[in-house]
């Protein structure tokens, strides 16, 4: 019997205090936090936490900033379950807390560098990605040419529109954006995120894709992404499953033999394509 | 190494002396079945029972265990459980399932509120004196153990042999009187109970030896059987919760009536419930019953034995008695799988 760490508790969260809130849509709201032990996060971009209010429960979100910008943490939480509806009563100063972070992350300095680099995002799935996205943008160089792809069901659904400007105008990024369907505020494309596809040169043999949305985007995606050249290695996905206990333990979050919590959420797709119950 | 051997009486009264000394859980008859519960004599223990209706997990990973302690002001603090006690009458599969649990609450993150209170048991384990009606741990080499355990026990005629392995074990075994140390023949005499007991413990009878079934699996995916069974599928749960390798747990928190202090707490959870899979927003990633169903089997015969090396089914046979619906028998359905691919 291992009697290592014996001290430790897996499943203890530490206290964090929201610095900033704000509404971002109807369901979605954007969260700043700091650990109030003053450390840093210490997460790479891709990876998740464990969010606690005490006496409503746990629930895991995506960290949405980069570990190149310091001090704080952010994430946008949609109000959808009895954890994040309570966290949309936070206020600025109030107290929550936190687990980890869990979970794989997208190589941003490994297989990304040097390579040009395909983002393809889908609605919430953008939330994830942004740490990676600020994390390239923060260092611009090591990267080829970046692309950023965002689909939203309707232009009331867009996360981060101040931040979609500023990726709009950003010069050596080239950014798309569609809606599925459109009403009088939008003078954009309409359509599903996979039209925007076609509209970008793809070197394939120097590209990495970096897809997250609902499990319905994922299909067409990569159908389109592999149709475009790019080999199954050169895509990331991130997955999202019940991931309760982070530490691999639990078991809701199982894709057959696979933990999200721990060999996820972040995916090479090569390494899944036999995993039945994946995609 | 160390081996005792006791009439009748002098087991009674050791298990008398544990009694007197710490907390005991036994084998006891609860009606016409048995159950592990807290011991206060020794006439209660019955280690001549078939099988227990839970298995002994609800020691270490108990139905419902606080985690952590909170105050909404001041945030959580870890309550762990490491009061000593004592396991009597632990049966051979059981104790390959404590050991089993043991090597997934410590590989990767260690778990400590399950290793404060497994270091703190005392296993005292005993062979099968009686086969349960559908006990089929003799073709999954669970019919007997060679370790895990503090004591083992074995009965001989009209006498106990007492095999004490650990230090625990030895603290234990302190208060013995009037044994001696166990002869030749008595040892003899265990080696025809293993023997005897492997073929006994064999209501139903597997048809390849357990290491083959992750290769079996391996190209049973599709197979029809998953869903013929699911048909009539309850999703009740009732399989995970018999079951000694079964460990999935969910997390929840209770509030106190004051709404400012209360408690995190894991319960048992089983991967047959409908919504075992489900996240918040509505999407159930195992929304079918045959997914479920299948997947049970797959975690026992292959997810499990690719991260610790052995089948994660025990062959106790319990969830076959505890399924109403008759389609929990492992050695049927993998029998089927087996033998359509010849």
């Amino acid at each position: 019997m291992c009697k290592c760490d014996s001290e430790k508790d897996i499943y203890l969260p530490l206290p964090a205090t929201v610095g900033k809130v704000k509404s971002m849509t109807k369901l979605e709201s954007f969260f700043s936090c700091q650990l109030d032990s003053g450390e840093e996060l210490g997460h790479m971009p891709g990876q998740f936490v464990e969010v606690s209010i005490p006496g409503i429960g746990e629930a895991p979100i995506s960290v949405s900033s980069s570990p190149t910008r310091k001090g704080s943490f952010e994430m946008v939480i949609r109000n959808v379950g009895n954890v994040s509806e309570a966290l949309h009563k936070l206020a600025a100063g109030d107290k929550l807390f936190i687990r980890g972070p869990f979970g794989t992350s997208f190589p941003v300095d490994e297989a990304m560098k040097g390579k040009d680099i395909i983002f393809v995002c889908g609605g919430i799935g953008i939330v994830p990605v942004r740490s990676a996205i600020q994390y390239v943008l923060d260092n611009r160089d090591d990267y080829g040419r970046v692309i950023i792809l965002f689909g939203a069901k309707t232009p009331s659904d867009r996360l981060f529109i101040e931040e979609l400007d500023k990726w709009r105008e950003e010069k050596n990024v080239t950014f798309l954006e569609t809606v599925d369907h459109r009403d009088e505020s939008w003078s954009g494309p309409e359509g599903v995120i996979t039209t925007l596809l076609p509209l970008v040169k793809i070197d394939k043999e120097n590209t990495i894709a970096v897809a997250c949305g609902p499990p319905i985007m994922y299909k067409f995606v990569i159908i389109v992404l592999l149709e475009a050249g790019l080999r199954e290695d050169q895509i990331y996905l991130s997955l999202e499953r019940r991931m309760k206990c982070g530490v691999g333990k639990c078991g809701h979050c199982q894709i057959n033999n696979i933990y999200v919590c721990q060999d996820g959420p972040v995916f090479n797709f090569s390494d899944i394509t036999d995993i039945k119950e994946a995609l | 190494m160390k081996i005792k051997k006791l009439d009748k009486a002098a087991f009674g009264k050791w298990v008398n002396s544990c009694i007197e000394n710490q907390r005991v859980y036994g084998v006891q008859a609860k009606e016409d079945r048995f159950v592990f519960a807290p011991l206060v004599s020794a006439k209660d223990l019955r280690l001549d029972h078939d099988v227990t209706i839970l298995p002994p997990k609800k020691y270490f990973l108990p139905p419902q265990e606080t985690l952590l302690k909170f105050d909404r002001k001041e945030g959580f603090e870890s309550v762990f459980d490491d009061e000593p006690f004592v396991l009597f009458g632990v049966h051979p599969y059981d104790m390959v399932a404590i050991s089993q649990t043991d090597k997934l609450f410590a590989e990767n993150h260690y778990d400590t509120h399950y290793f404060k209170r497994r270091q703190k048991a005392t296993i005292v384990a005993s062979d099968v004196q009686n086969a349960s009606k559908d006990v089929f741990a003799g073709c999954m080499g669970t019919a007997t153990v060679n370790d895990g355990f503090d004591i083992l026990i074995t009965k001989i005629d009209s006498y106990y042999l007492v095999d004490i392995r650990t230090k625990k074990g030895r603290a234990l075994a302190k208060t013995i009187k009037d044994a001696e140390d166990a002869d030749d023949m008595s040892l003899k005499l265990r080696k025809l109970v293993w023997a005897d007991n492997t073929e006994l413990l064999q209501k139903h009878k597997l048809h390849v030896r357990p290491e083959v079934l992750p290769r079996v699996l391996d190209r049973s995916y599709e197979h029809p059987v998953w869903e013929e069974n699911a048909q009539r599928c309850y999703s009740c749960g009732s399989c995970n919760l018999v079951c000694p390798t079964c460990y999935c747990f969910d997390v929840r928190d209770d509030v106190e009536w004051n709404l400012q202090k209360g408690r995190r707490y894991r319960v048992w959870d089983g991967c047959l419930l409908a919504e075992f899979a489900a996240v918040a927003g509505g999407h159930n990633f195992r929304r079918n019953r045959a997914d479920r169903y299948r997947h049970r089997y797959y975690r026992k015969g292959k997810y499990v034995p690719e991260k610790i090396g052995e089948v994660a089914c025990v062959g106790c046979g319990r969830c076959i008695t505890a399924c109403t619906a008759k389609i929990a028998n492992p050695v049927e359905v993998y029998n089927k799988l087996v033998d359509e691919g010849k």
